[in-house]
Order: structure tokens, then sequence, then C-alpha cells
């Protein structure tokens, strides 16, 4: 178990923190805005919100 | 993406979504009067009437539960319930654990008031409720995660809206604060007194580490939540970028869980740790930004509606609030800043930019557009929601602009030193200089509430109408039925 003392000093979970979060954010950018395709069907989501508007009911708004 | 038709209010459980926007309109006209009272006592003392029962210590806790957790709270549980059934196209999971949700936390927010006044308090600032009613709050808060959960569980639509993943950040990361923030050992059984499980620097940085965490996951996910959902609905159009939704939400997701030690800059708090807080401080205004860009965005190719829509107007001008008060927090993170700001009024007005420009418009904007809907009937008077928008607006602005020269002045006496070194002002002479923006702050607040009683009035005649409307035409119905 020595090898969890690693973990304990800041010098070193610091970087790694750094490591992990700027590639986990770099990742969601490439996800959300690396293929085309895929961005079309995120942005197809948009519209859910005006899928299930009132048919037939008395809505004046 | 599947289409579901809407066949009518029996799909949904509506019922749930209306007693909780009554009662938000109800907890926002008592917490608001209760805070322009509060606001009274300190320009005018005798206010106070020399009893503990009307002293500011006993009805500032009542102020803030009864905006935030009774007007915010109230609002976020009828416009979540409203939202996850709309967009997931299926019904609450559970209409009795939802009714739960409802009277208990009605419930809270009463015992929570009766017991400020009595004098109980645990001191720790948006979490003064002691261990009972905490218990009590944790009860409820899990039955509004199963049944948020259960919902988006069932849901017709395979993709969760945006608006979802805002909603549920707020459940689950409220859930998280509440439980650590709250950890304490009752004096005995039959006690309400307990003791923090937290000591010295450590209770501190737990106190705000909730703090800050309240005001990023309640007052600012949870209503940006709201945005993505009523903003593209009142503009009649999607919003601007569903991928930067995405980005805007893991971003503000993340960063916000560690910028609560700004609030501790200059302590005993390791200096490591309040700069840590402030540099996410600052990487904050990015998604932030993001965020108020992609809904004020939405309204691009319809900018007209900021003219003739006054609800429109309510949730824009929430928006440029927000991008406001998101710069203006960055700003008073930095220490340099902060050594003027902290313990000043100016940390008020601030959080009054947020409360009534950003959380309260977004959630006057969101009711106007739902309530009716609710009730299918039209806004009883237009007119009085243009009135509405202008008093929230000058009252705001009067608010913040008295906070902002009180406390720039109030920190800069106390920084002031005489030709020997020696403080040049007393405390005291600060707190005179302060009398005339406390009465300035008092009034705005005045306005303010005068919009929110009109707000009141106007949906308890919308929904008085759209009763009639309903009666008159069942009875229409009745009548061909029975001629048939």
């Amino acid at each position: 178990m020595e090898w969890l003392l690693w973990f304990s000093r800041p010098e070193n979970t610091k970087p790694l923190a750094l490591v992990i979060f700027f590639v986990t954010f770099i990742g969601i950018v490439v996800y959300v805005y690396g293929s085309k395709k895929r961005g079309k069907r995120l942005e197809s989501y948009r519209d859910i919100p005006f899928l299930d508007d009132w048919q037939g009911t008395k809505d004046k708004q | 993406m599947a289409v579901t038709t809407y066949s009518g209010a029996e799909q949904y459980n509506f019922d749930v979504v209306k007693k909780f926007a009554i009662m938000s309109l109800v907890w926002a006209v008592v917490g608001m009067f209760v805070g322009v009272y509060i606001a009274s006592e300190l320009a005018w003392p005798f206010l106070n009437f020399d009893s503990p029962y009307f002293s500011f210590g006993r009805f500032r806790p009542v102020h803030t539960s009864a905006v935030i957790f009774g007007f915010g709270g109230s609002a976020l549980f009828a416009t979540s319930y409203y939202v996850v059934q709309r967009t997931c196209q299926t019904r609450l999971v559970s209409d009795g654990m939802a009714s739960f949700t409802f009277w208990g936390w009605q419930t809270v927010i009463v015992l929570a008031a009766l017991s400020y006044v009595m004098g109980y308090s645990q001191g720790r600032e948006y979490a003064e409720m002691e261990w009972p009613i905490d218990l009590l709050v944790e009860v409820v808060w899990v039955s509004y995660l199963i049944v948020y959960v259960g919902t988006i569980m069932r849901r017709k639509q395979p993709h969760i809206y945006v608006a979802n993943w805002f909603y549920l950040s707020f459940i689950l990361a409220t859930a998280l604060l509440h439980t650590f923030n709250n950890l304490a050992m009752p004096v005995d059984l039959f006690s309400m007194k307990s003791y923090s499980l937290f000591s010295g620097t450590q209770d501190a940085m737990t106190q705000w580490w909730y703090g800050h965490n309240a005001v990023g996951f309640f007052l600012t996910a949870a209503f940006l939540g709201m945005m993505y959902y009523f903003v593209p609905k009142q503009a009649g159009r999607p919003i601007y970028s569903y991928r930067l939704s995405i980005v805007h939400f893991w971003a503000l997701s993340f960063m916000y869980m560690w910028v609560g030690g700004h609030h501790l800059h200059w302590t005993a708090l390791p200096d490591w740790t309040s700069s840590l807080a402030a540099a996410f401080s600052i990487l904050l205004l990015m998604p932030s930004w993001g965020g108020m860009i992609n809904g004020i965005m939405t309204l691009s190719g319809a900018w007209d509606k900021m003219r003739t829509d006054p609800v429109m107007r309510f949730m824009i001008v929430a928006l440029s609030f927000y991008g406001m008060s998101t710069f203006e927090g960055p700003m008073m993170s930095l220490k340099e800043v902060n050594a003027l700001s902290h313990y000043t009024d100016w940390t008020v007005g601030h959080v009054h930019s947020g409360a009534l420009g950003w959380v309260a418009m977004i959630s006057f904007g969101s009711l106007y557009h739902m309530i009716p809907k609710l009730w299918e009937t039209k806004i009883y008077s237009g007119r009085l929601v243009e009135w509405h928008f202008w008093l929230a607006t000058i009252g705001i602005v009067l608010y913040i602009v008295a906070m902002w020269i009180s406390g720039i002045t109030q920190g800069l006496m106390w920084r002031a030193f005489d030709e020997f070194g020696n403080l040049q002002y007393s405390f005291v002479e600060s707190v005179a200089a302060m009398v005339p923006f406390y009465a300035m702050r008092a009034i705005g607040g005045m306005f303010f509430l005068t919009g929110a009683s009109m707000m009141a009035f106007n949906m308890f005649m919308t929904i008085r109408q759209g009763k009639r409307e309903n009666a008159a035409l069942e009875a229409r119905l009745a009548a061909k039925m029975a001629q048939a």
C-alpha cells in the first residue's frame, strides 16, 4: 500500500488532477464539436420542448 | 426523436405543478414583505420595537428562507415537474410522492420561519434550520429525487432534454450539500439545539462550500434549467445552440464546486485554498457567459419580441442580470477587490443583483408563461405585467446602486488611516454614513414588492378566469351531449 502515499503529495496530485480534468474537458468539446453528423443529431434535440404542444385544446396564448 | 402528441391534462400530473406555482407566488409576497421590513429596520431602527421577536437577527433568516426556499424552491418544484413531464412526454412516476413533496416542503418553510422567530437557529447562513427540520428536508428531498429520476426513467422521448440535466444536477448537488453541511450532534433527543460535527476553520469552509454551492446549484443551475425550457417556449424558437448548452452544463457543474473558499479570503483558511477558489471563480465566467449568450441569442431574428412581449422582456432582462452578476462575482473573488468589498454592503448588493435580477425575474417570466397554460386561459392583464416589469427593474436598480455606494463607502471608511496611523473613522461613523443608502434600498425593495404583489393579483385573476372558462365550456359540452 506504499504506492498510495504518492497521492498524498500535492506536487503529484495537482498535475495529475490538471491532466485528468483538462483531458476530460477537451474530450467533451471534441465529442460535441468534432463530428458534423453528431453535431446535427445533437442540434436536433433543440426541438424537444415543441414536440408535445397543445393540440385541439383551447390554448389562446 | 420520438414525437408524441399532447392529449390533454390527464396525460400529465399538473395538479402538483399548480399547487407549487400558487405557493411560489404566496411565498414571493410574504418573503419580499419581510425583506422590505428588515431593510426598513436598518434605515429606521424603531421598527425593531425593542422586541426580540421583531429583531433584524430573527427576521433575516425568515426573509432568506421564504424567498430562496419558499418562492424560489416552490417555483423550481413547479417548473421542474412541468418540464420533466412535457420534455419526457410522460406522467410523474408517483402522484402520491409528488404530493408528499408539496406538503413536506411547505411544512419545512412554515416550521423554519416559526423556529427563527422563536429564536432557534444553528447560525449557518442559508441553512439556519435546526436538526429536526433538517431531517424533514432530507426526507422531502430524497422523495423529490426519486420522483424526478423515476419520471426520467419512464420517458417516451429517448433523449433527455438539457433542461432536465440542469434540474437533476441541482437536486443531486443540493442533497449532497444539505447532508454534509448539516452533520451535527443534537444536545439531546428532545432539544432543538445541536452542535456541528466540524469546528474552527473546517466548519467555516464547510459552511461556505455549502453557501456558494447553494448559489451555484440552487440559484443558478436550477434556474438555468428553467431558462432552457421557458425561453425557447416563450420565444417560439428553439435554443440558439444545443451543443453550447452541453459544454455549458459540464463546465458549470464542474467548476462551481471549487469556489466556496473565496468567501474566506484573508482568514485562517490556508492561502492556497482561497487562491484556488479565486482561480476557479475567474474560470467560471466563461461557462456563465456561454449560457447567457445561448439564452439571449435564442431571440436572434425575433428581437421585436423585446418590444411587444413583456414576458419575454422579463426573461431577457433576467439573462442580462445573470451576465452582470456572474461578471461581478469573479471580480469580487479577487483577493485585492475582496479586501475592500468583504463584510460590506457591496456583497449584499451583489447577491441581490443575482437574486432579484436573475432568479426572481426568470421565475416571474416562467410563471407568466406557465400559469395561463396550466389553467388553459390567457393572462388576465397584460398591462399589469408591463407595470410589474418596470417596477421590478427600477426596484433592482435602486437596490443595487444603493448597496454599491454604501458598500464601497464602508470599505473605504474602514481602511482609512489618519496622519498618525490610527483608524480615521469609528465603526459607528460608518454606520451613520449608511443611513441614506439603507432608506434608498428599502424603497427599491418596496418597488419590487409592489410589482410582485401585482403579479400575485394578476395570476389570481388569471386562474379565476381559467376556471370560469372551463366551467362554461363544460356546461356547453354537457348541454350538447344532452341534446344529442
